[in-house]
């Protein structure tokens, strides 16, 4: 028996039809019947051997297996005494973008209500939370995308900012072709990667000066004349606090910074202006970084003065990153948020959630920390003493991750729920095996804000649980009512489409039994016989007048700059064969024997001044930490450049050299460029 | 704790720039108090973009640096319209035109530099100012005059082929004046270019309709009539437009005694030889950079604002690598560091590439394997990367003749115009990591066709782009093997 059904990773969601762990394709508009090897290989994991199908406890420094009931039994007594001890917020839980919209709706509610504490947040804060703070400001709600991704295939010409989609969700190139034919593909990106190659015009600017070029090319269009003069009085405010500081960088000037011919800058502002229908979209190039927030403000800013965004045909967008990075940040699982994309310091979200939970909204935490702060905090002074993550591997995704596993080390209590046995559950004193995507049903939110239901499709192994299983397991124990913690993906989603009413994020007309009729609904759906909203600011932005916000922002360069210790420059990145930090598909036999390890690409006269060629394994090293990685030639690169795929374990984990430097914003961490130097990799004796 | 009370002399690109970097450090006034002296009556402008204005690209209030209430949002007292006077360094106390005196603890003089006016008879009517017809081009008012005056078809004389000269010439024919820029050196830009550079200079001026009348010099200047230059030729001008270079503004530092030799000497701490008295941009002379460029200024703001506030006390000013690229519309020019070396210079390497038909001249000099200069004209993408091969001091690519061309030339084998060159390992699909050999292998297990590839192997079905290349094969395979 056939089930049609998504692909367990990236954002795109592309259809597929399961039978039994055979994938094949289907028509779907995200991938129009497309997949790549990640999604055809997908059932691979299903009848893996990597598989865990038992609890694990440690003891005696080891993991064991254990029955369910001591597994739970055990933490909940961990969680009891450690919050008796030192108050809720001793106990801290980590969630995912991966989860279903109902795991990370049950898994803030679980946090707050039935431990009591303030301290959750996920791994999409390391995603696309800078292009979320940079959308809320300027349009009033984070969309990723606001229109359907198919829009993008009537596009004469697409910007595409630190994207990578032909590695990083190929059948999303299929929406590009007809931009790519007229010759309007523009990317922006420090590499020739895939995508670039693809390009008519490719801007490869130094690694953490992208907010400069947006500057340069704002400055372009004003001057060049594109400004849509019109537009920006009817429907925009700020510009002019904008412009002052784009005014000081004239393209020559952003040359000098982000090494960006000026020509160049002045041909994006032209081939936008003049086409039909164009688009901006940014990704974790452009986000992942100390200023993310601001650098997609300026990317949002040089849309906005081109008039694009809210006009059928054009707009910006951000290509979402994780399977369900979007509806993952609106559910409840973020440090500052509840249900709907409500905010948690807001008393009417409070009074209307606690409302649906049967709670006294007094007694709902605030705010707490940022992911990372928060892997930051565990078991310091003031920090959480007991962690429980869900559906994240932070020893490896996490920046600065020596620092982080330190962190780990010092907990009294880790517990992870995971399909295999992670780098980060291999830490843990108790590891809960847990059902994969084909395994139970649940919603997604792709990257166009379209809610998508993956159902089940076969029997879970023997001896796993679903994680809404786990968290009702864990909330009797704690003293909750059974049935506020519902074990059927639907009972909890019935339970969020009333906790999301009414809040930015409106889920309330959105049923499976709608879903389950096959049809398209992108949010906000306030009601059983709305449409649904494919596209958002057609008419008016979310903003109380009405109008999108110009924000002005500056440059002012990486957190790190190199210097003569540390003289080059790294960033991070993907491979197609990988998704995020490698515990599932390098479990993959077929991915991992196209790419079975790390490597660090680097410009072949960088590798021979370091006395490095292809094939040899070199140390990459930060103020941080070093990482170990096989040397690849890649004469495209820019000479003061390396790059690294972060999918890898160990010692070859690209995060021990990244550095914790986060958005004043969004709390993103500066994934994307830190100083390091490069040498051969010494023997392990 | 008292505040330290800064007096700034000159709200040009540098003093405004120090008002905000101050104001960055201490947004509240805790610290410092900040007057500002400026001698126009308008918020401060942007230079650079002048040649813009004057081209008709922009608007003389879209270059603008401060809006009309920044100064007061920012509890900054500024005195537009009011130059600094006079300085008393005993008492410390600066005065201004009109009588006012502000009392100091930190004087920042930064008058910038005034337009030179070459000897050349009638230029300067009888009260010394500049006779009707002849404008300089540095403030924002003389674009102003010259868009008064400016009209399509006019003659106009440009004097100075320097840098600003040709930016202002650029602008004017693009206004659809008839330019004619008088230059008394052998070639233009000479401080930036060497003679063959400037000839394709002139060159790609000249398809712009600009004319170029090199090594002579303005005799006289005959209102209605033109510049008459001195080997005897006439060029009508109903506008001269001077731009033959500047002048540190320094009077008022040398009537307040302070040592000064082409600009107002400063330290690495932008001070003068009064420890209680700073200054900055083109009125200064440090020996790490030259004047007349905002870059130096707004840096060394930087680092001043770092000083007087305290904010890191360590801050000091080293210099500015120098790149010049001139804002004209068309022309695309870098020239940076030594330019003046050449091809067959012992100790440097220098590359060149000659294109003067098609505007295009490269020169590379790279000393220890690190750019020491290039002029690069007409190759956007080379002046980028040498620009920033340059300022970072990074060691040039192996190769060359790839970095004048502006690009990597392409790896490895060119591309196979037929799949049967192509080897079995190559990656067809990339979405799918399949290659040329799976398909082959595909083939002859009985997939015959481009659909039923697809289905074996999986080619062409993650982003659909390598379709072409598996119709290719699928071709070759049915001619070369056919079932």
């Amino acid at each position: 028996m056939t089930t049609e059904t998504h692909c367990p990773y990236c954002a795109l969601q592309c259809g597929m039809r399961l039978d039994g762990a055979a994938v094949t394709p289907r028509q779907f508009p995200t991938n129009g019947g497309g997949l790549c090897q990640k999604g055809w290989t997908a059932g691979a994991l299903l009848t893996s051997p990597g598989r865990l199908t038992t609890p694990l406890v440690r003891t005696g420094g080891e993991l064991r297996p254990a029955s369910w009931d001591a597994a739970l039994d055990l933490v909940a007594s961990r969680i009891a005494g450690l919050t008796a001890e030192h108050g809720p917020d001793a106990v801290a839980v980590f969630g995912g973008g991966g989860l279903t919209n109902e795991k990370a709706y049950l898994l803030g509610k679980f946090a707050r209500v039935a431990i009591g504490t303030a301290q959750i947040d996920y791994n999409g804060r390391f995603c696309m939370s800078s292009a979320a703070a940079a959308g809320l400001r300027a349009f009033g709600v984070d969309r990723g995308m606001p229109f359907p991704v198919t829009d993008l295939a009537d596009a004469d010409a697409v910007l595409l900012v630190g994207a990578n989609p032909a590695e990083t969700m190929p059948p999303f190139m299929q929406h590009l072709a007809a931009a790519r034919a007229a010759g309007g593909l523009i990317v922006v990106d420090p590499r020739r990667t895939p995508t670039a190659e693809q390009a008519a015009l490719h801007l490869q600017p130094a690694p953490g000066t992208d907010l400069a070029l947006a500057l340069g090319i704002l400055h372009a269009v004003v001057a060049e004349g594109h400004l849509r003069k019109d537009y920006l009085a009817e429907r925009t405010t700020g510009f002019d606090e904008a412009w002052r500081i784009a005014a000081a960088w004239w393209p020559e000037r952003v040359e000098r910074v982000t090494g960006v011919a000026a020509a160049d800058q002045r041909l994006v502002a032209e081939r936008l202006a003049n086409a039909e229908r164009a688009y901006v979209l940014t990704a974790r190039g452009t986000e992942q970084h100390a200023r993310g927030t601001d650098t997609v403000g300026a990317w949002i800013n040089v849309a906005l003065s081109l008039g694009l965004p809210g006009r059928t045909g054009s707009g910006y967008g951000c290509i979402t990153g994780q399977g369900n990075g979007q509806g993952g940040r609106e559910h409840g699982q973020k440090a500052d948020q509840l249900p709907g994309y409500r905010r948690i310091d807001d008393p009417a979200a409070r009074r209307h959630v606690a409302a649906v939970w049967g709670v006294d909204p007094a007694a709902l935490p605030g705010p707490g920390r940022s992911a990372y702060e928060l892997l930051d905090a565990l078991g310091t002074e003031t920090g959480p003493r007991g962690l429980l993550v869900f559906g994240s591997n932070v020893v490896v995704s996490a920046p600065d991750s020596g620092r982080v596993a330190d962190r780990l080390s010092t907990l009294d209590l880790l517990v992870v729920a995971d399909l295999v046995l992670s780098e980060t559950a291999a830490r843990a004193d108790v590891v809960l095996p847990v059902t994969q995507w084909a395994e139970e049903d649940g919603t997604m939110t792709n990257l166009e804000g379209r809610i998508l239901l993956r159902r089940k499709a076969l029997p879970a192994p023997d001896g796993v649980r679903t994680d809404l299983e786990v968290l009702h397991g864990l909330a009797v124990r704690l003293g909750q009512p059974a049935e506020r913690f519902p074990t059927e993906a639907e009972a909890v989603f019935e339970e969020l489409r009333r906790a999301s009413a009414g809040g930015p994020a409106d889920y309330s007309g959105v049923s499976y039994a709608r879903l389950r009729a096959g049809e398209a609904l992108h949010w906000p759906v306030p009601g059983d016989d709305h449409p649904g909203t494919p596209r958002l600011f057609l008419d008016r932005f979310a903003h109380p007048d009405g109008k999108a916000r110009f924000v002005a922002v500056d440059h002012s360069g990486p957190a790190e700059p190199p210097d003569t210790e540390f003289p080059l420059q790294a960033t991070t990145g993907r491979v197609l064969q990988h998704y995020q930090s490698g515990a599932q598909t390098r479990l993959v036999a077929e991915l991992a024997a196209v790419v079975p390890e790390a490597f660090v690409e680097v410009h072949p006269d960088t590798a021979e001044r370091a006395g490095l060629t292809d094939g040899d394994l070199a140390a990459v090293t930060s103020r941080r930490g070093a990482v170990r990685a096989r040397v690849r030639c890649v004469p495209t690169l820019r000479p003061d450049l390396v790059f690294l795929p972060f999918h890898f374990p160990d010692a070859q984990r690209a995060n021990l050299i990244t550095i914790p430097a986060l958005d004043p914003t969004s709390r993103m961490p500066e994934f994307k460029v830190c100083a390091v130097r490069l040498a051969k990799a010494e023997v392990p004796r | 704790m008292s505040t330290r009370r800064v007096v700034i002399a000159g709200y040009g690109m540098a003093g405004a720039r120090l008002a905000e970097e101050l104001r960055r450090r201490d947004p509240h006034g805790d610290r410092v108090s900040v007057t500002v002296f400026g001698e126009e009556r308008r918020p401060a402008y942007n230079r650079v973009l002048l040649s813009a204005v004057v081209g008709g690209s922009m608007t003389p209030e879209s270059v603008q640096l401060q809006d009309e209430s920044w100064a007061e949002r920012h509890l900054v007292d500024l005195r537009l319209g009011v130059p600094v006077v006079a300085v008393d360094r005993v008492a410390r106390r600066v005065t201004g035109a009109g009588g006012s005196t502000v009392d100091y603890d930190v004087l920042v003089l930064a008058t910038g530099s005034r337009s030179w006016v070459p000897p050349t008879d009638g230029l300067l009517g009888e009260d010394r100012e500049l006779a009707p017809g002849v404008v300089a081009f540095r403030t924002l008012d003389d674009c102003e005059r010259i868009l008064s005056w400016a009209r399509p078809g006019m003659p106009v004389a440009v004097l100075g082929g320097g840098l600003l000269g040709l930016e202002a010439a650029r602008g004017l024919a693009g206004r659809g004046c008839l330019v004619t820029v008088v230059h008394p050196v052998g070639h233009l830009m000479e401080r930036q270019l060497d003679p063959a550079g400037g000839a394709v200079l002139a060159k790609t001026l000249g398809a712009l309709g600009i004319e170029v009348r090199l090594n002579v010099l303005a005799a006289r200047y005959q209102p209605g009539d033109g510049l008459k230059l001195d080997d005897g030729s006439v060029v009508p001008a109903d506008l001269v437009v001077v731009s033959a270079g500047v002048k540190p503004e320094t009077a008022l530092a040398e009537t307040a005694g302070l040592t000064v030799d082409r600009g107002l000497l400063v330290d690495d701490c932008l001070r003068t030889n009064d420890p209680r008295v700073h200054a900055i941009g083109d009125c200064a002379r440090h020996p790490g950079t030259v004047s007349g460029l905002v870059q130096p200024a707004w840096e060394q703001a930087a680092v001043l604002a770092d000083l007087i506030t305290g904010t890191n006390p360590a801050a000091r000013y080293r210099g500015t690598p120098v790149v010049t690229r001139l804002k004209a519309r068309d022309v695309d020019l870098a020239a940076l560091g030594e330019v003046h070396t050449e091809v067959d210079s012992p100790g440097a390497e220098v590359v060149c590439l000659q294109d003067p038909a098609r505007g295009r001249y490269v020169k590379l000099v790279v000393r220890d394997d690190r750019v020491a200069g290039a002029i690069v004209l007409g190759a956007p993408d080379a002046a980028a990367t040498i620009t920033q091969l340059y300022d970072r001091g990074v060691p040039a690519p192996s190769d060359r003749m790839a970095l004048v061309l502006g690009r990597s030339l392409p790896a490895g084998a060119a591309a196979a115009h037929s799949p049967a060159d192509l080897p079995a390992a190559s990656v067809v699909c990339r979405c799918n990591t399949v290659t040329k050999g799976q398909l082959v292998k595909a083939w002859r297990g009985g997939a015959r066709g481009v659909a039923e590839l697809a289905t074996s192997t999986r080619a062409t079905t993650g982003c659909g782009s390598c379709r072409d290349s598996v119709c290719g094969i699928a071709e070759w395979l049915s001619a070369a093997e056919p079932a």
